[in-house]
């Protein structure tokens, strides 16, 4: 029983280990800033998945400890990290690109971070 | 077995914050540096719980949570600086 949960751990860590280092090198890795969004949030979050994981199951079957702590912190990152991925496309978006090299959203709506008069106004006075 | 894997995941996810580090260092937009920023505490939040499980105590857990609340915020401060020139209008 001890060397199964004892294995257990132990692929949980190295599997959340190899998917941390992953997504931060592709930080390092992608060439531009929308292409880096992807890679570590998917990434780093499974490996805080793994290692939060290795921790319940380590305290548990170890330790004889049942803690809660982890689940907390595994659903705060769980949620957070889209948001903080929506506000830096969304700041990316405001800094680097113009509404006219945009493609169209096929709604009323504008892109996101433009006021929805900008775009509009944009089209009227193009017209191609 | 357990102690080889625990050493692991510890040089994998330090190994992860030098490549942020580098990454926040050779940055050229802001939004870059901000990013980095963020996968770093990411970062720190797991090396953070591998200390606490392997020495076997809760107290880092809410460190962590300390951790992960501080770096969504200042993501989204950052952000909204950014965005808008001020953080709460």
């Amino acid at each position: 029983m001890t060397l199964v949960s004892e294995i257990a751990i132990s692929v949980l860590l190295v599997i959340g280990g190899v998917f941390g280092l992953v997504g931060s090198y592709g930080l390092l890795k992608l060439p531009d800033t929308m292409s880096r969004l992807h890679a570590p949030t998917k990434a780093s979050t499974l490996g805080i998945g793994g290692v939060l994981l290795a921790s319940i199951l380590h305290f548990a079957l170890i330790e004889q400890k049942y803690t809660v702590e982890e689940i907390l912190v595994t659903i705060f990152l769980f949620i957070t990290a889209p948001i903080s991925t929506h506000f830096l496309a969304k700041a990316w978006l405001h800094r680097n690109a113009r509404p006219e090299d945009l493609p169209e959203t096929g709604t009323d709506c504008g892109w996101i971070g433009y006021d929805l008069a900008e775009p509009k106004e944009a089209e009227g006075t193009e017209s191609d | 077995m357990i102690t080889y894997a625990f050493w692991f995941a510890n040089a994998c996810f330090g190994g992860g914050l030098l490549c942020n580090l580098l990454q926040f260092i050779r940055a050229r937009d802001v939004i870059d540096r901000v990013q980095a920023f963020d996968t770093m505490v990411i970062n720190a939040i797991a090396l953070l719980i591998l200390f606490g499980t392997m020495n076997a105590t809760g107290h880092y857990f809410e460190a962590s949570l300390l951790f992960a609340m501080v770096g969504f915020v200042s993501t989204v401060a950052f952000c909204k600086f950014l965005l808008r020139g001020d953080i709460i209008e």
